[in-house]
């Protein structure tokens, strides 16, 4: 099977990423290239096999409901790009 | 005696006879930083001024008599993905190039709680993917064995730091090999533990099944001492197993006698260097000699788990990377009219092609119509990996392979090579999905370039395989050879 640059784009939105038209050439390329090594699991008979999502069983772990130390609101926005009175400021998403 | 290219034991048992002081200690780490960084380029940032604080405080503590561990006022380097308080963290990333955490990760918090020093942070491939350096949005760091290769990855910058006596020890992160394979290029010591072992917390995920912290040290007695402190459940990090942390310096007896190895035919293949393969058998050899016995095993199932790691650990990836999207930390693009934009825009300047390619990678193994074909198969192969794992180590304790199948290759010779450059990780990659420990160490040269020989055990067992590792090198030199620089 084969991607298109189609496809790629498609990926590409889905992922976030703006790609130069030279970027999308190169990916497409180089998707394909890998997608052939992915190729030959499907040699594998998997059909009775569990999968595995980590590799050490591990179960849910509770605590008691109660209030722990956690991070100051101003340190927690201190790292923003654009900040105000402790919230995250972003372009505006709702028409007026 | 230049006190930097002293082993943390060493110098722990000095500073205890008060010998000399971390402050001597961490100058001479520093002076050595200064003399070599523009040749290795091992470091992101260096943190001097804090460093001689923290000597300070460590020798002040010492001087009241107060109980110091084995690490007290020894200078550390630590890879920068994981998270320092107040300390640039960029993951050589252009989009965390202004990022500063509010937090420590917790393996730093240990190491600075028993009174390490921090020197620096050192260099990786972006969000450590790649075993060259050559990735990393900043600058690629040189090998100290010959400045024209690379120093593997994506733990190059703390191996080359360890190597080229820029710091006593260091700490990376290993998702597919990124601490063994520096370690082997570099010709030191590098351990990846059992996945849940260390905790992760404020380590930048790549691929959360997959990553774990360990140690780089120039000698295997220096391994065990650095994973005794950051050993152990957190609260921070759920996947962190409740499992009592043995002694480990304790446990490390120059013996192998009795000692069952057992040597996977299929790390032996798929490209590995002839002198490579003859170094690591000859390495077994030795063991043998020492009262070890092996046997040749065959695991066919190895033969996939290259194309399982490059479906699973990207898939993860391109989740664990959506978290960057130029509203709570890093880069945001100058061009943001809208949200969506903001987002594509952010994305595309701050990561880099191959950072690019996995997200893609791993968002298209990830959609709709394609999970099963491809993620839902590679987590079923994964299984299969780990049951050959558990059924060899029905009859072996060890297992014992190359740790690369190269010696360090040249700066640039591989970029446009991207399978070639995986490869680079065919004999670590099975370990990461297996979830199992494994170290690195140099068991010969080539061509004046150190051969690493990686040494696998069972989940939880890293006291067997440091002692496998602390046998061969009390009885060998290889670890006592230094670069010239």
């Amino acid at each position: 099977m084969k991607l298109s640059k189609e496809e790629v784009e498609h990926v590409a939105l889905l992922a976030r990423l703006e790609l130069s038209d030279e970027e999308k050439e190169r990916l497409t390329g180089h998707l394909n290239q890998i997608m052939v090594h992915f190729e030959k699991l499907q040699q594998l008979d998997t059909e009775q096999v569990e999968p595995t999502s980590h590799s050490i069983p591990v179960e849910n772990v509770y605590r008691e409901d109660v209030v722990g130390p956690c991070l100051p609101a101003e340190d927690a926005v201190s790292n923003a790009p654009e900040a105000r009175d402790d919230y995250f400021v972003v372009p505006r998403v709702v028409e007026m | 005696m230049d006190l930097n290219t002293l082993t943390a034991h060493e110098l722990r048992d000095m500073l205890k006879a008060r010998e000399v002081s971390s402050r001597e200690v961490t100058l001479a780490v520093l002076d050595r930083i200064s003399a070599v960084e523009d040749r290795v380029r091992a470091y992101v940032t260096v943190t001097g001024d804090q460093a001689l604080e923290a000597a300070q405080a460590a020798d002040e503590r010492m001087a009241r008599g107060e109980e110091a561990g084995p690490l007290a006022g020894i200078p550390v380097a630590i890879k920068d993905n994981m998270c320092t308080k107040g300390v640039l963290t960029t993951c050589s990333s252009r989009i965390l190039y202004n990022f500063v955490p509010p937090y420590d990760a917790t393996a730093v918090e240990l190491l600075a709680k028993v009174g390490a020093v921090m020197v620096g942070k050192t260099n990786l491939d972006e969000f450590a993917m790649g075993s060259s350096t050559e990735n990393s949005a900043f600058f690629t760091t040189h090998n100290p064995w010959d400045l024209t290769r690379v120093p593997g990855g994506s733990s190059g910058g703390s191996a080359a730091a360890v190597a080229a006596d820029e710091a006593v020890f260091a700490l990376g992160s290993d998702t597919g090999g990124s601490i063994r394979q520096p370690a082997s290029f570099c010709g030191v010591v590098g351990l990846k533990p059992t996945y849940g072992r260390v905790s992760r917390y404020g380590l930048v995920a790549f691929a959360s099944s997959l990553d774990q912290i360990g140690p780089l040290t120039k000698d295997v007695m220096d391994t065990a001492l650095v994973l005794q402190a950051i050993a152990g459940k957190d609260p921070l990090d759920s996947t962190s197993i409740d499992m009592p942390v043995p002694d480990y310096v304790a446990g490390l007896k120059s013996d192998v006698r009795g000692l069952k190895i057992g040597v996977p035919k299929e790390l032996y293949a798929q490209g590995v260097q002839p002198e490579i393969a003859s170094a690591v058998l000859k390495g077994i050899e030795f063991l043998k000699s020492l009262g070890a016995d092996y046997k040749e095993i065959s695991m066919p199932i190895l033969e996939y788990a290259l194309p399982t790691y490059y479906l699973l650990a990207p898939s993860e990836a391109s989740s664990n990377l959506a978290r960057y999207d130029g509203v709570r930390y890093g880069l945001r693009s100058r061009h943001s009219p809208d949200v969506i934009t903001m987002l594509m825009r952010t994305r595309d300047e701050g990561f880099g092609a191959e950072v690019k390619q996995r997200i893609m990678i791993g968002t298209y193994a990830l959609s709709a119509g394609y999970y099963d074909a491809y993620y839902l198969k590679a987590q079923k192969a994964r299984t299969l990996v780990r049951q050959a794992y558990d059924d060899a180590f029905k009859e072996f304790d060890v297992l014992i392979s190359p740790t690369s199948p190269t010696v360090a290759f040249g700066i640039g010779e591989r970029v446009d090579d991207p399978l070639q450059m995986k490869l680079a990780d065919v004999c670590t990659i099975p370990i990461n999905l297996a979830g199992i420990p494994a170290i690195s160490l140099t068991c010969g040269f080539h061509e004046g370039l150190p051969i690493g020989m990686q040494i696998m055990g069972k989940p939880f067992d890293e006291e067997t395989i440091l002692r496998a590792a602390y046998t061969f090198e009390q009885n060998t030199d290889y670890h006592k050879r230094k670069p010239m620089l």
